[in-house]
């Protein structure tokens, strides 16, 4: 989808890239970087907007030096900051910028339709865009960017200034941009814990320069966490205790998920092998409980970028193998 | 060995939204009409927005006002020619405009903000360049939807009076002469106050300045311009009265028509210029028409994303 090779931009006082060197496959890939380590420069570099200073970089196999429009008629762009114009409608302004991404006006009539549908826009649609919420406009900014179906789009910070349920929520949305729609995602954020759940690939730069690039399995799957969740029964008022007691018993420690939601309902215990799921399956029908969940949780990416020391006081796991994740960034 | 499945759960949660509001993602293969079909459209889109169309009421009320302002005028005129039987029109084609110039200045001062510092405002600019579009097409669509609104708010009281003159059946060809005459003059007049006012407009994202310091270049500059010609005349230093008519927009296209297009000059002491200074005069139109365009195209190189 995207590659890149020893590409660098430099303004007069500061490097923005600098020999960055990348590939990015089908998918949805995370870009990862504090403000200002060059993730906008990039997208406008990849847009053809900005030639770069050296090096060469392809989006959909067309050269961006030569190729911008082209280029920009496949992809979709979504910018971190506000872009609506608040005295029109939401029907009206992705018709608009349907037509300029060359839409003739039926279709660009008809694919606002589904794609307004689609982010989750019904009939506040016809309102001006002004009374909107902070969720409401990012779901039309990202009707904007997949209103003409591109192959892919650049998403900058889509989840900035949202609250916890509207994140999940865009998260959710840009998850099924990939699943659903068939299009490939590059999506920006500053922060690491909210990519894991979304991306397939994650790439990390700083100060411009490549630190990371690997499938976000790579990150998080060196242990395995199961978190498990059981009803109350009469006979057993309180199950997670009783769960716990159980697996204990049978020589299998858990601990509570503090801090996470539903901590005190939850119980979090280290995957062995497929035996830890069996052991689980059978103490759960023995003691007559009902299974709510039983999910894999993944170690946060964060935790791979912490610093030597911090990752020291990191959770109980396998420091060992987690380091040696964060040796392949070097 | 359990085997990471991070897709499952992201999928069986798209799945419960999906529930709710999905019936299916159409994909589209139809054609893709690419940067002139955009640029067009940004065209018909801006124009239409000049008066208000496809954007609130409110924003209906002053341009079609305005429009109506142009018109009622020459509707009155024509009036009279018809009921009077007079031999000619109150007014020459040419001359029309030089009189209206307060509700044209006042129509580019309200339309050239509202065509290009909302887009700066709102932020809506780099959503048009990440799409095919480059800078020249944005520019050159803002500028020719701005120009044509003009063109059809000075052009159009220009048609009621030919339309009158040729009911009144006055003189077939010395109307159609005027008639044409009138639409060069309003065409140049167009173009050159939608690129004075784009200008402007474009510098500041603040509609607001954008209006007064539109109004403030056209009116200031026409009134110290009429001021000086005016003490100039009263000191009958009449050779230097076309020479200040350079200074104001609606002095210029006054003094190329008075050289070129036949009319008479509304000057003080009624002293155009004549063909020599008209070169000058007309030059000087054309220069700032290019140098316009010029600005716009650097402004918005800088806009970018």
């Amino acid at each position: 989808m995207i590659a890149t090779e020893s590409l660098s931009k430099r303004f007069p006082r500061v490097t923005a890239l600098d020999r960055l060197s990348v590939d990015v496959g089908p998918g949805v890939t995370g870009l990862v970087g504090a403000n200002g380590a060059g993730k906008s420069t990039l997208i406008k570099i990849l847009l053809g907007l900005s030639p770069a200073t050296e090096g060469r970089a392809e989006v959909l196999g067309l050269d961006v030096a030569t190729k911008g429009g082209a280029i920009r008629e496949r992809v979709g762009y979504m910018p971190e900051h506000d872009c609506l114009p608040p005295d029109v409608s939401a029907t009206e302004f992705v018709v608009h910028m349907a037509r300029m991404s060359g839409l003739p006006p039926t279709a660009a009539r008809e694919r606002t339709a589904d794609t307004l549908r689609h982010v989750g826009l019904y009939e506040e649609r016809y309102r001006p865009m002004g009374g909107y919420s902070t969720g409401m406009k990012q779901r039309v900014k990202l009707a904007q960017a997949l209103v003409h179906d591109p192959q892919l789009v650049f998403l900058d910070e889509p989840t900035n200034g949202l609250d916890p349920v509207g994140r999940d929520e865009m998260l959710g949305l840009i998850r099924r941009i990939h699943t659903e729609f068939g299009i490939s995602v590059l999506v920006t954020s500053h922060l690491l814990g909210e990519l894991e759940r979304t991306c397939d690939h994650v790439v990390v730069i700083d100060g411009g320069k490549l630190l990371r690039s690997s499938s976000t399995t790579d990150f998080t799957q060196t242990t395995t966490t199961l978190a498990i969740e059981v009803t109350d029964t009469d006979e057993h008022p309180d199950g997670t205790r009783v769960m716990r007691e159980a697996l204990l018993a049978r020589g299998m420690e858990t601990h509570q998920g503090d801090g996470l939601p539903g901590a005190g309902h939850i119980l979090l215990l280290t995957a062995q092998g497929e035996e830890t799921y069996d052991l689980v399956r059978d103490v759960v029908a023995d003691l007559g409980l009902g299974l709510v969940r039983m999910e894999q949780r993944r170690h946060h990416i964060a935790e791979v970028f912490k610093d030597d020391d911090e990752r020291a006081d990191a959770t109980a796991g396998a420091p060992g193998a987690r380091k040696e994740a964060v040796g392949h960034g070097g | 060995m359990a085997v990471e499945q991070p897709q499952a759960q992201a999928m069986a949660r798209a799945g419960e939204q999906t529930r709710i509001h999905d019936i299916g993602y159409r994909s589209y293969d139809g054609p893709r009409l690419g940067r002139a079909y955009a640029r067009r459209s940004l065209y018909s889109q801006s124009l239409r927005g000049a008066y208000g169309l496809g954007r609130s009421a409110k924003s209906k009320v002053l341009p079609m006002l305005l429009f109506v302002v142009m018109c009622v005028p020459a509707l009155i005129m024509v009036a009279v020619a018809v009921t009077t039987k007079a031999n000619d029109l109150p007014v020459d084609y040419t001359r029309y405009a030089v009189i209206m110039q307060a509700m044209i200045s006042l129509y580019v001062a309200s339309q050239a903000p509202q065509s290009v510092s909302r887009d700066l405002r709102f932020k809506t600019v780099p959503l048009y360049f990440s799409r095919p579009i480059e800078t020249a097409d944005y520019v050159r669509a803002k500028y020719a939807a701005l120009a044509s609104a003009l063109f059809i708010l000075t052009a159009a009281p220009l048609l009621v009076l030919y339309v009158g003159a040729l009911l009144a059946k006055l003189d077939f060809t010395d109307q159609t002469k005027g008639f044409a005459q009138g639409l060069v003059s309003v065409a140049l007049l167009s173009l050159l106050f939608a690129g004075i006012g784009l200008v402007i407009a474009a510098v500041t994202p603040r509609r607001g300045f954008g209006i007064a310091a539109v109004i403030a270049v056209l009116t200031i500059s026409y009134g110290a311009v009429s001021t000086l010609q005016a003490i100039a005349d009263a000191q009958t230093n009449t050779e230097a009265v076309p020479w200040i008519g350079l200074f104001s927009p609606i002095t210029l296209i006054d003094g190329v028509q008075t050289a070129f297009l036949g009319a008479s000059s509304s000057f003080p002491g009624a002293v155009g210029p004549g063909t020599g200074e008209g070169v000058v005069y007309a030059l000087v139109v054309l220069g700032l028409i290019a140098a316009s365009y010029g600005l716009l195209m650097r402004r918005y190189r800088k806009v970018g994303l």
